[in-house]
């Protein structure tokens, strides 16, 4: 009987498929992901158990470490009114100019009497260097903007403007500087706001755990 | 597909002493590259944290000096927040004979089980937490402690956030300085 030959194959597999698919997986992957928008100002956020995710758009109002306040104005559509409205109601006197190059800046950290010379320098300081917005009880500047944002907003849905409104603050912020935010808000007569928070897993074991709730 | 011909076409031909260069394949082994890319995917699937902040709602209370919410002295149990991430509570009122008594101190990992067992000895309708922080506590505290009565699934409006009291103050000052805090 003939002996059946086997035809001896080479091992090697044609890899130029799987280079393709390794490198559109990773093509892929670097384009999908969203990157974090620049953060000027570096601050760590307590964690909470909340699920709800920050919206992107918003009005946020940062507190640092040392216990200064920046103020975000992230819908660009409202911006430029919240702007003329702050310089209309405390007469700031801003040029168009002036006012165009507010409205591109990325937060305000400045009281509004040192608002026309930080305008006027041709390089953006480092928010490091920026007093912030004062909130003393005595001169809450936080009240002025927020009373300009409501002005502004007045006509539009409430409930979306109180999904917008955000606050960020450092883990090593102390409680007086987050006071008067609240009392900014409250003297707007804004009840409702969010916290922008990391998100935790929930205790296993906790009330919140066993039972959590069916409707957000 | 991935292949050029290398074979040299029929323009220049060569003379007869020179010789043939023998013909290597355009076949490269991408397996290196397969390697390659597979580990930069995995490289950045590790790294990239998936840092989705969230909000957490805060609901703050109209200042209404004429509707003043009467709390239950058996339900009351009031959370103070001091520096160095220390907790202090009291249940009821303070007493002035009886405040070493009262006044107890703590820390963020023991309150849970404090909120609970106030939670299940109580009854419903009674029970309220009142939150003081001290101007030395730090917005992480403050930003905690409500999260652990959304831990411990206490319901909205049975507890607030109020302003300390002068010998609140002084007592957690006293407490700090017997306990050594700074």
């Amino acid at each position: 009987m003939p002996k059946v030959k086997i035809p001896r194959k080479s091992t090697s597999i044609d890899m130029t498929a799987m280079c393709d698919v390794a490198f559109l997986l990773l093509s892929f992957f670097i384009l999908a992901t969203k990157q974090k928008p620049p953060e000027a100002l570096s601050v760590s956020p307590p964690n909470s158990v909340s699920a709800k995710a920050a919206p992107d758009k918003s009005i946020l109002i940062t507190l640092t470490k040392d216990g200064r306040s920046f103020l975000m104005l992230g819908d660009e559509t409202k911006k430029a009114d919240i702007i003329n409205n702050i310089n209309a109601a405390k007469g700031l006197n801003l040029t168009a100019a002036e006012i165009k190059k507010l409205n591109k800046s990325l937060f305000i950290g400045v009281p509004f009497s040192q608002l026309k010379s930080f305008l006027s320098m041709a390089v953006e300081p480092s928010a490091d260097k920026l007093p912030g917005i004062p909130t003393d009880s005595t001169n809450n500047e936080m009240t002025d903007w927020l009373h300009s944002v409501t002005n502004v907003y007045a006509g539009s849905d409430q409930r979306q403007l109180q999904e917008m409104l955000l606050v960020k603050g450092d883990n090593a912020a102390h409680y007086p500087a987050f006071k008067q935010i609240k009392e900014a808000f409250k003297k707007n007569e804004i009840y409702k706001f969010r916290i922008v928070t990391n998100g935790e897993a929930v205790p296993v074991g906790s009330e919140l755990y066993l039972n959590p709730p069916k409707s957000n | 597909m991935a292949e050029m011909d290398t074979s040299s076409g029929g323009h220049h031909k060569k003379g007869p002493g020179v010789k043939k260069s023998k013909k290597l394949s355009t076949r490269v082994d991408l397996t290196p590259m397969v390697d390659l890319g597979f580990l930069l995917i995995t490289f950045f699937v590790f790294t990239t944290t998936m840092s989705q902040s969230t909000a957490m709602n805060m609901n703050e209370p109209k200042d209404d000096s004429t509707q003043v919410l009467k709390v239950k002295n058996s339900g009351a149990m009031t959370i103070l927040l001091g520096k160095g991430d220390q907790v202090y509570y009291y249940y009821g009122q303070l007493e002035a004979d009886k405040l070493s008594e009262q006044f107890k101190s703590t820390n963020f990992k023991e309150i849970r089980n404090l909120i609970v067992s106030k939670k299940k000895a109580t009854n419903i309708d009674d029970l309220m937490y009142i939150i003081k922080s001290d101007k030395e506590s730090t917005f992480k505290n403050a930003i905690d402690i409500l999260d652990e009565m959304s831990i411990c699934a206490v319901p909205p409006g049975h507890y607030a956030e109020v302003d300390m009291t002068p010998t609140e103050e002084l007592l957690i000052s006293k407490t700090e300085e017997a306990n050594g805090i700074k």
